[in-house]
């Protein structure tokens, strides 16, 4: 067993504090990635769970073991570094085998057992190499083989796919995802790349100044991202984010040049004639009338071809959209056109914490957004 | 320097050859010196053309100066100062780079202030020193009063000795701190990449371990440049033989070939034996010249720091 309980771990340098108290839970078996931008603490909070970094407060235990004085090669990690970290001077053999020799264990079953890791990570040809000689990916494999080799309760990487060209890290994505099936061990991966974060996570962790913003399976912090950071941060293009106000009815929002945005009355709950930030992902937003005649309208200025998809750029009430458009709708640009947000995809967010007020009710509504467009 | 100026071309090649003569005539004087004969080195004007007796000179320089005996001596004094200096400067350097103390940057900054406190400065208390090297505690019992009362109680007086004068290590223990290799060592270590030292760490190495399997590995060509560097440095020892060796059988080559040298104490006003004293030179020279021929390759690079 070797899940990860973090209580309140805080991290200070000096008077600076970097990690202000966080909590989570990580399951045994789970794939947890931390996401954030950098200088956010996630690196930070991960080198405190391999024990490279003192803790300043709180305490972290691994299989219900406290930790927090324990040296990193007594806590059962395995690191995967950034800069992969290889001994320059060691083969790619002797590079995966350094744990097995330091735990003083047989030069046979040593020599075995790298013999294995090497086949899983497909390196048995290049033993002999030195890390110099091998490609970024071949190295990383290296990394990932002598984090392997201890068979240990709990993996941890450190942004290990960024050093990566685009190609290789998709193909090195799937690898880490197969590793962890075949493996079931523990895994906490840190990333700035949500991408990465999307895929491989079971669960994931939104960092942001220390702070966890939210946590959550992959598709929950996308359709309900727990604070404007998160909304900002997660998907790309961005979710749109428009200041507007309440009405009094609570069946509208008010954006700043007027124009009125139907909200579903679920969303009002006495908000009603207050500020709010109003959210909408650009794949929620549509071409074409509203059905109910709301008519909202967007000025355009310029299109994105993406293939599969075009993203429109333009403003709405005087703040920057972009809409993800599917149709093959003819752009129009510099005057006014029709657009129509999903409805039952509006989310809705505190001005002043940023945070969460409701809104999007889950995936069922997809249906509801397709039905509502073929009366568009 | 990319230049396509023909003239500048020219001017700098003249510069070097200019440069290449400065060095080389001295040491063709000295080798031709060491082909004649007595009569011939000293005959007014001088001739630059080397004569035939070189390995009679040799033969009687090595002979009158017993260099057999101190060619071992010199070499046990620059092995065990480039030994020893690799260790200690790798250590402090380890020490200083890979520890997180408070006093770190304080020591470090002492240790390089020795740099401007060369052997020759504090030549006088170092030698008291390598006279009896416990006095410094002795200094101390006797201060704090540690020596009076084992006598008051005991009857005994405690009288601290060791004396290192003409021994091989009072040779070497005073040479062997090195604020240069230190600083080279440093300089090293500060290019490895925290990733590589946590990775160690994770892989559940201590840091013994860490230098001995990791950073001494990685730091051969930086050993190596050091090691040239020392040995010739302290082939060439002088005055700290000088200073503390009076038994022959302890002598240095460098000490030996001052003998050589004629002046009113060897020769006691005679004629001037140079053509031995070159000679002796010539064979003098040829240890260090054959390390830096064999380690050039290592030393280059270990200086300008490329493999890593």
């Amino acid at each position: 067993m070797a899940d990860i309980n973090i209580r309140r771990v805080e991290k200070s340098y000096g008077d600076t504090r970097v990690v202000h108290g966080v909590d989570l839970d990580i399951r045994d078996g789970e794939f947890v990635v931390i996401l954030g931008p950098s200088g956010c603490g996630k690196s930070t909070l991960l080198r405190m769970i391999a024990g490279l970094e003192a803790i300043s407060g709180g305490e972290i235990a691994i299989g219900g073991r406290v930790v927090n004085d324990l040296e990193p090669r007594q806590r059962g990690c395995a690191m995967v570094f950034q800069n992969y970290a290889l001994y320059p001077h060691m083969s790619v053999a002797e590079n995966i085998g350094y744990a097995l020799k330091i735990a003083g264990i047989g030069k046979a079953e040593r020599r075995a057992r790298v013999q294995s890791v090497a086949t899983a990570i497909g390196l048995e040809d290049y033993l002999d190499r030195r890390p110099g000689q091998l490609s970024g990916g071949q190295r990383q494999r290296v990394a990932m083989g002598r984090a392997m080799i201890r068979e240990p309760k709990v993996f941890l990487f450190d942004e290990p796919l960024s050093n990566l060209d685009a190609k290789l890290r998709v193909q090195m994505r799937l690898e880490i995802r197969h590793l962890h099936q075949r493996l079931a061990a523990t895994s906490v991966f840190v990333t700035h790349d949500q991408i990465e974060a999307m895929t491989l996570a079971d669960r994931m962790v939104v960092m942001n100044q220390g702070n966890i913003e939210q946590v959550g399976a992959p598709s929950d912090v996308y359709d309900r991202p727990a604070s404007t950071f998160v909304a900002s941060f997660i998907g790309s293009p961005p979710m749109n984010l428009l200041p507007g106000r309440m009405t009094e009815s609570g069946q509208h929002v008010e954006l700043a040049d007027g124009q009125h945005v139907p909200i579903p009355t679920a969303l009002a709950q006495g908000r009603a004639g207050r500020p709010v930030t109003l959210g909408i992902r650009p794949e929620d937003i549509r071409h074409g009338p509203a059905a109910g005649g709301s008519g909202l309208t967007a000025k355009f200025d310029f299109l994105e071809e993406l293939g599969m998809g075009r993203l429109f750029h333009g403003t709405l009430g005087g703040q920057d959209i972009i809409m993800h458009a599917t149709d093959k709708t003819p752009p129009v640009f510099g005057t006014a056109v029709d657009i129509a947000f999903d409805p039952s995809r509006l989310h809705l967010f505190d001005v002043e914490t940023g945070k969460r007020l409701a809104g999007e009710s889950g995936r069922a509504d997809k249906e509801q957004w397709s039905g509502y467009r073929a009366t568009a | 320097m990319i230049e396509r100026a023909r003239g500048l071309n020219i001017a700098t090649q003249i510069i070097l050859g200019a440069g290449l003569l400065t060095l080389l005539v001295p040491l063709y004087l000295t080798f031709v010196a060491a082909t004649q004969t007595l009569p011939e080195v000293n005959r007014v004007p001088p001739t630059f053309l080397p004569g035939t007796h070189l390995f009679d000179n040799l033969a009687e320089a090595w002979v009158r100066s017993n260099f057999g005996q101190k060619f071992v001596n010199t070499m046990i004094l620059a092995t065990g100062v480039v030994v020893g200096k690799i260790t200690v400067a790798a250590i402090t350097a380890f020490g200083i780079v890979f520890f997180q103390h408070r006093f770190r940057m304080l020591i470090f900054w002492l240790i390089f202030i020795t740099l401007m406190l060369p052997l020759e400065v504090r030549i006088v208390p170092t030698y008291s020193v390598a006279a009896n090297a416990l006095s410094p505690f002795q200094q101390i019992l006797d201060v704090v009063g540690l020596t009076w009362l084992l006598e008051a109680l005991t009857g005994m007086r405690v009288a601290l000795e060791w004396n290192l004068l003409n021994s091989y290590t009072g040779l070497i223990l005073p040479l062997v701190a090195t604020a240069t290799g230190t600083f080279l060592y440093r300089q090293f270590f500060m290019t490895i990449p925290d990733e590589l030292v946590e990775a160690a760490q994770m892989d559940g190495a201590g840091p013994l371990r860490f230098l001995w399997e990791v950073l001494i590995p990685l730091s051969r060509t930086n050993i190596a440049a050091l090691a040239t560097i020392m040995f010739v440095y302290s082939w060439n020892q002088y005055l700290w033989p000088l200073l503390i060796i009076t038994d022959p059988n302890y002598g240095v080559v460098a000490v030996e070939l001052g003998q050589l040298v004629p002046d009113s104490n060897t020769t006691g006003g005679g004629i001037p034996h140079w053509n031995l004293a070159m000679a002796g030179t010539l064979i003098v020279m040829v240890p260090p010249v054959l390390v830096v021929i064999f380690m050039q390759r290592w030393f280059v690079r270990g200086l300008i720091n490329t493999d890593k």
